[in-house]
């Protein structure tokens, strides 16, 4: 094939060839360069994330790639546009703490980069084959940036953690692709969709396959009852990975999630909705209950994220178009929060060290009221409390779910959200009410500030935008309903 | 122009406050001083403002007035729409006259984060008058459950030494109530394509889902009002609460339940409202009697105006649901009152407080001697507490008797009760702490009211004898939105009796 006819055909994944290109040029950049080109490596890094932002959005319209492996819509988009943010966030949140703490190394964002790079296929993935494909580059890059920190056990603990669940699940998942080959003959999503079509009871084989698939995937969403890892990973990866890991793969899989729920096996929807009720249901309780008994803000902020994903997992529950609109508004209230919570615990230091404790933030509304004004914000925003942007995923996503009927599901879902705000709360308590034995250190670095107010205004000035969010999540998940 | 405007405006007007606040700068002394004359004028400026909707408001009309719709999500069809009728105009009044009389009489009281309490207050106007001016109930409901986080941090920041705890039973029990509320909402809106609360109050809903959603309204409802028993939070919250936040607390907050109650399960689910008639009239029943039973036995001043007001509010629901013109007048008009008469009262308990910083009945007695002026209001408010003809509260209750003689003589019998048991506690409370011989040494030094509490009181006095004497200023501009709600739910039930009887 000459290249008039191979380019257009690659066209759809401009975006993510573009990224490709460009670690392979940053990292031989890197290793020319040397130790002290981590700063500008990174900017370069936002750079091109900003470059792929731009082709995705310019790419607009529904296309297939690469004999159907690849598809862009705008569902796909939706999620690389967050995506993109939540990884230029983390880098930004990486920049001063690798300064600081003498771990910089030009591997770190070229890696991010290369795990972004899978997280942006894993969303355009078409095909069983591309899913694990993206899987896998994310994943692998991601444990060498979880363990980045060579020289402390706590990072490479859990970079070897997040190895091996990772790399459980990971086989899981591909047993359960292999039983859904071997009983429907392909693998490709649209052929899967056009097989099972119209069946009305599907094979046990297929169903076997289906609960493989879903634990894999929830492994990588960190749903209860695979949420194990979580924990240990968040509070042992240096802070900004695990504000990485908190937000852009999340977004990833959860959109992955979806789309896997949602086009091959829309049509069995009875097939797994209850597991996946179940894994909602599950993610949300015990992300709110064990919370609760939680002293690491890291660890708690690992089960606040288990039952937000319980929450997202209630719009796929649901398997509607609404459902989807839900999940996708959520992913983009979550990922703020998120950033702006971790910009926050990464200006925790005393002494110049970082500190990691509940209590390490008593009395913060007197030494540092903006930065309690912003914490506060976003706790309860991740509570569900209006006018603040969290609220507005969870409307939407117990909307779809009380549209699909789902009316227990939404009922606990609730319950368990005034569970969780009460260790949100918590955390405002320990800033506001209580006094200030040892105060942290002083002005918080200026590129930590700008996200933390940048965050902050977002999730309060959520309203102002959420009409055109809406509309774009709408469409982007009637472009996924549709295909 | 400014018709269309005037709502918004004083609904975000607080906030205009807020942000000079935040410009502030100077010493500590300067800044504190600055906030509290900035959140006064502010608050005052919006309380003048606010009566400009008496202007313009046309009490013949039934209509929603002053409406202001702009779209907002036009996807899930959800509008700014702001707009007032009868029942609601005069709670967004009570709401923007107790914010300046609150931020009047934390002037001293509050010494500590002066700038973050005046904003919280302010902040707390603009949620509360949003939430009686929406017209949408998606709107309604981000108000609804915003009032909590400005009400958290009031309590938990500038509170009493159990604050934390009551802070949060406040939080989770109203929020565990708000999110069924939530949910209800959200099935409303999938049957009905719409969250805009006139639409939605001609849609009829079947009689079984009414049912669902009345008792997932009911469960936000009665922990707002607060019914029995679901009513524990409530003298938490007043008793650890600052002043100011009580007299909020008590003048505006509970007012939200009861207001829900007609804005919402009231028209929009008539049947249900029907069949559970009898179940709120048993819970207010027995909340008069228990509540007033278990506030004659308190020690502590706020304890008691706490549990007087779950007795009040039990008033309030036996009203409503008696769907009669006065019934349901009465309950508005008994929301206003005690929101007035349990705010100053509030205001009262904190004039001694401020001084001796106890609430403890038995550290008082005998203040009429050197307290003369305060004796005297604190006698007016008490008797409009318990009723006395000429005050206020005397209208709201006797209203509210002549509706549930309608209904039910044994209804109407129990509720006296109440007027009975109000009359006991609040003379056995006044009695302890104004009359008796002036023993104690300490309170020989008090000084009676200053300047600044006589201008707190004022406008209070003067509502409560104006309500007393001359309720038709109050009354005519509710009654042609009071008729209309009770045809309409007199048309709804007997459409549902036909449906039934062709069956």
């Amino acid at each position: 094939m000459d290249a008039a006819t191979t380019l257009p055909i690659m066209a759809p994944a401009s975006a993510e060839i573009f990224l490709a290109v460009a670690g392979l040029i940053l990292l031989m950049a890197g290793v020319f360069r040397g130790e002290n080109s981590l700063k500008p490596l990174s900017w370069a890094v936002i750079a091109a994330f900003a470059v792929a932002a731009a082709l995705v959005v310019l790419r607009g319209g529904d296309a297939v790639a690469f004999n159907g492996l690849f598809i862009t819509d705008g569902f796909a988009q939706f999620a690389k546009i967050l995506i993109l943010i939540g990884s230029s966030f983390a880098i930004v949140l990486s920049l001063g703490y690798l300064e600081r703490e003498q771990a910089g190394r030009f591997e770190f964002p070229v890696l991010i980069l290369f795990a972004t790079l899978g997280m942006l296929l894993m969303v355009s993935a078409n095909d069983l084959i591309m899913l694990y494909m993206g899987m896998e580059l994310q994943s692998l890059a991601l444990y060498v940036v979880a363990s980045i920190r060579r020289d402390t056990l706590k990072s490479t603990e859990a970079g070897l953690k997040y190895f091996v669940l990772g790399a459980l699940s990971s086989g899981m998942l591909l047993y359960g692709c292999s039983m859904i080959y071997g009983f429907t003959g392909t693998t490709n999503f649209d052929g899967l969709a056009t097989v099972l079509n119209g069946e009305s009871a599907p094979s046990t084989g297929l169903v076997i396959g289906l609960v493989f698939l879903v634990t894999g995937l929830a492994f990588k969403v960190s749903a209860v009852p695979f949420h194990m890892w979580t924990p240990d990973v968040y509070e042992g990866a240096p802070t900004p990975v695990t504000a990485l890991f908190a937000v852009a793969p999340k977004v990833a899989a959860i959109a992955l999630f979806l789309r896997v729920m949602i086009d091959p096996f829309g049509d069995q929807v009875a097939s797994w909705q209850q597991v996946v009720v179940f894994v909602s249901l599950a993610s949300m309780v015990v992300g709110a209950l064990a919370a609760i008994m939680q002293t690491n803000i890291k660890r708690l902020m690992a089960y606040s994220s288990i039952g937000h994903m319980g929450f997202a997992l209630v719009g796929i529950a649901a398997g509607t178009e609404a459902g989807a609109t839900g999940v996708l508004i959520y992913m983009a209230t979550y990922i703020f929060m998120n950033i702006g919570a971790f910009a926050v615990i990464l200006g925790m230091r005393r002494d110049g060290r970082l500190v990691e404790s509940l209590s390490d933030l008593a009395g913060l509304s007197r030494t540092h009221p903006m930065m309690a004004l912003a914490l506060m914000i976003f706790m309860f925003s991740m509570a569900g409390i209006p006018p603040l942007a969290g609220f507005f995923g969870k409307w939407y996503v117990f909307m779809a779910a009380i549209d699909a009927g789902l009316y227990g599901l939404a009922i606990v879902g609730v319950l368990a959200s005034v569970v969780g705000a009460f260790y949100y709360l918590r955390i405002v308590k320990i800033m506001y009410f209580d006094e200030a034995e040892q105060p942290l250190d002083g002005a918080v670095a200026g590129d930590l500030r700008v996200i933390l107010y940048g965050a902050a205004a977002i999730t309060v000035l959520f309203f102002v935008i959420l009409s055109p969010i809406y509309d774009t999540a709408a469409a982007a998940a009637a472009s996924l309903i549709g295909a | 122009m400014l018709e269309q405007w005037l709502l918004t405006i004083v609904t975000f007007g607080p906030l205009l406050g807020v942000a000079f606040i935040l410009t502030v700068r100077g010493t500590p002394e300067q800044v504190a001083s600055s906030s509290r004359w900035l959140a006064l004028v502010a608050s005052g400026s919006v309380f003048l403002i606010s009566l400009l909707i008496l202007t313009y408001f046309d009490p013949n009309s039934a209509e929603f007035q002053l409406v202001q719709k702009v779209e907002w999500i036009p996807g899930s069809s959800i509008a700014y729409h702001m707009g007032v009728d009868g029942i609601s105009v005069w709670f967004v009044l009570l709401s923007t006259l107790l914010t300046p009389i609150c931020i009047l009489a934390s002037w001293e009281a509050v010494q500590n984060r002066v700038r973050e309490y005046m904003i919280a207050f302010l902040v707390l106007e603009t949620m509360m008058v949003g939430m009686f001016c929406a017209l949408d109930i998606f709107l309604f409901y981000i108000f609804f459950e915003a009032v909590l986080i400005p009400m958290f941090l009031i309590i938990g920041v500038w509170g009493g030494a159990r604050r934390v705890y009551a802070a949060f039973k406040f939080f989770l029990y109203t929020l565990a109530g708000s999110v069924l509320m939530m949910l209800a909402i959200l099935a409303m809106y999938w049957q009905a394509g719409t969250t805009d609360i006139p639409t939605l109050m001609e849609t009829r809903f079947l009689s079984d889902v009414q049912m669902w959603l009345w008792l997932a309204f009911f469960a936000s409802f009665a922990v707002k009002v607060p019914m029995w028993p679901v009513h524990t939070w409530l003298p938490d919250a007043h008793v650890e609460a600052p002043t100011a936040g009580s007299v909020i607390l008590a003048g505006v907050l509970l007012k939200m339940g009861g207001y829900g109650f007609l804005r919402f399960s009231i028209p929009m689910f008539p049947e249900a409202s029907d069949a559970f008639a009898p179940l709120v009239y048993t819970l207010s029943v027995v909340a008069v009697i228990y509540t007033s039973l278990v506030a004659l036995v308190q020690n502590d001043m706020k304890k008691l105006i706490a549990y007087s007001s779950v007795a009040h509010m039990g008033f309030v629901t036996i009203g409503m649901f008696t769907m009669t013109t006065q019934g349901v007048e009465g309950s508005i008009f008994q929301m206003l009152s005690h929101g007035i008469v349990s705010g100053a009262l509030f205001l009262c308990v904190g004039v001694v407080y401020d001084r001796m910083h106890t609430r403890e009945i038995d550290a008082y007695g005998g203040l009429a001697e050197n307290m003369p002026r305060y004796a005297l209001i604190f006698m007016l408010f008490m008797m409009a507490s318990v009723g006395l003809p000429g005050t206020s509260g005397f209208v709201g209750e006797l209203l509210i008797l002549a509706g549930a003689f309608q209904v039910n003589t044994w209804l109407a019998a129990f509720t006296a009760t109440g007027l009975i048991l109000g009359a006991a506690y609040m003379l056995y409370l006044y009695r302890r702490v104004i009359f008796g011989k002036l023993e104690k040494e300490q309170l020989k030094a008090l000084l009676d009211l200053s300047p600044r509490e006589i201008a707190v009181f004022a406008p209070l006095v003067i509502l409560v004898l104006w309500m007393g004497i001359y309720p038709s200023t109050f009354t005519d501009l509710m009654s042609a939105s009071v008729d209309n709600l009770i045809t309409n739910y007199k048309v709804a039930l007997g459409e549902a009796g036909t449906a039934v009887a062709a069956r």
